[in-house]
């Protein structure tokens, strides 16, 4: 199938791209120009999007499932879908926004399989309130993880939005980790854009409640 | 505005796409109330550090292992006729 020559339209919220190019109403995406090829069976331009977004398909893929080994399988099924897909790529998204759609849902049946006996979803857990008020409102150190070596602040960082329910947790992944705007959020997650920004909302304050707990300033000390 | 008010705009205050004629509203709250200033500067930091830091590893040899995994898989359709790889 021939890719029909589409332009990206530029986004004045968010006009740089995430492959970090500038996208403008003519300019073709790179990424079509590689994925064309890649249909035509240049082994090359398909590695080429491999390289591209391996590491951030990677990185959603272990925030949802938080599990090493289940990013690593799902990174390989999530890239070898796409391939398999190619064909139904139209571009009327991004191609990395299309990517990391296919990593949430293979993520998301991860987890299904790995709780068997629970239901995992993009709304698992959001019709709560539970920690989304602010309750703690003592000051943070200036730069608190400077009291931190980069191993402890990356593990602090893991158990804090390992807390998290799914549901919040991938929002705040794809939105504030991968900085990936609103609408590509709510495109990747079928969700609304009033639903992205609540869970995004209320992640964000879960997170900042548990993180307190580390960063906040010492007052019998300081 | 009340602090409850001010929390369900602070997603489209970080973002900036606050509506033009709340802003000066939340700038009022945020100079008026020291709690909601420091959940802002808090929840500031938190996406900060969040981007700053790498939570997770991605080693090199990890990325170049899934990558020729993914292309063999790839190959072994019979889709991928050119082996031009690098």
């Amino acid at each position: 199938m021939a890719l029909q020559t589409t332009t990206v339209a530029k986004d004045p919220q968010h006009p740089i791209d995430l492959a970090g190019g500038a996208v403008t109403q003519t300019e073709v995406s790179p990424d079509l120009m590689l994925v064309e090829r890649a249909r035509a069976g240049d082994s090359a331009a398909f590695e080429q999007l491999v390289l591209q977004y391996e590491r951030q398909i990677f990185r959603t893929a272990l925030h949802i499932t938080q599990n090493r080994e289940d990013a690593e399988d799902i990174t390989q099924d999530v890239f070898f879908k796409a391939f398999q897909k190619l064909n139904q790529f139209q571009g009327n998204s991004k191609f990395s926004t299309w990517l990391v759609r296919i990593a949430v849902n293979e993520s998301l049946m991860r987890l299904r399989k790995r709780r068997s006996s629970k239901t995992v979803s993009i709304d698992q857990d959001v019709e709560t309130d539970g920690g989304s008020i602010p309750r703690d409102f003592a000051e943070w150190r200036p730069n608190p993880e400077q009291n931190y070596s980069q191993a402890q602040l990356a593990e602090i960082l893991r158990r804090t939005i390992a807390g998290l329910p799914p549901g919040f947790r991938t929002v705040f992944t794809l939105r504030d980790i991968e900085n990936l705007s609103t609408e590509e959020t709510a495109a990747a997650l079928g969700l609304s854009v009033p639903a992205v920004k609540s869970r995004l909302l209320r992640a964000r304050l879960q997170l900042r409640e548990r993180l307190s707990r580390y960063f906040r300033r010492n007052e019998a000390s300081e | 505005m009340n602090c409850t008010e001010f929390l369900s705009k602070l997603t489209d205050y970080f973002d900036g796409q606050i509506d033009p004629s709340l802003l000066a509203e939340v700038k009022a709250h945020l100079g008026a109330c020291h709690h909601c200033e420091v959940v802002v500067d808090t929840t500031r930091k938190t996406i900060d550090v969040y981007r700053g830091a790498a939570a997770y590893e991605f080693p090199q040899e990890l990325a170049d292992r899934l990558r020729a995994a993914v292309m063999e898989r790839c190959r072994a359709t019979g889709k991928l006729p050119d082996i031009k790889t690098k």
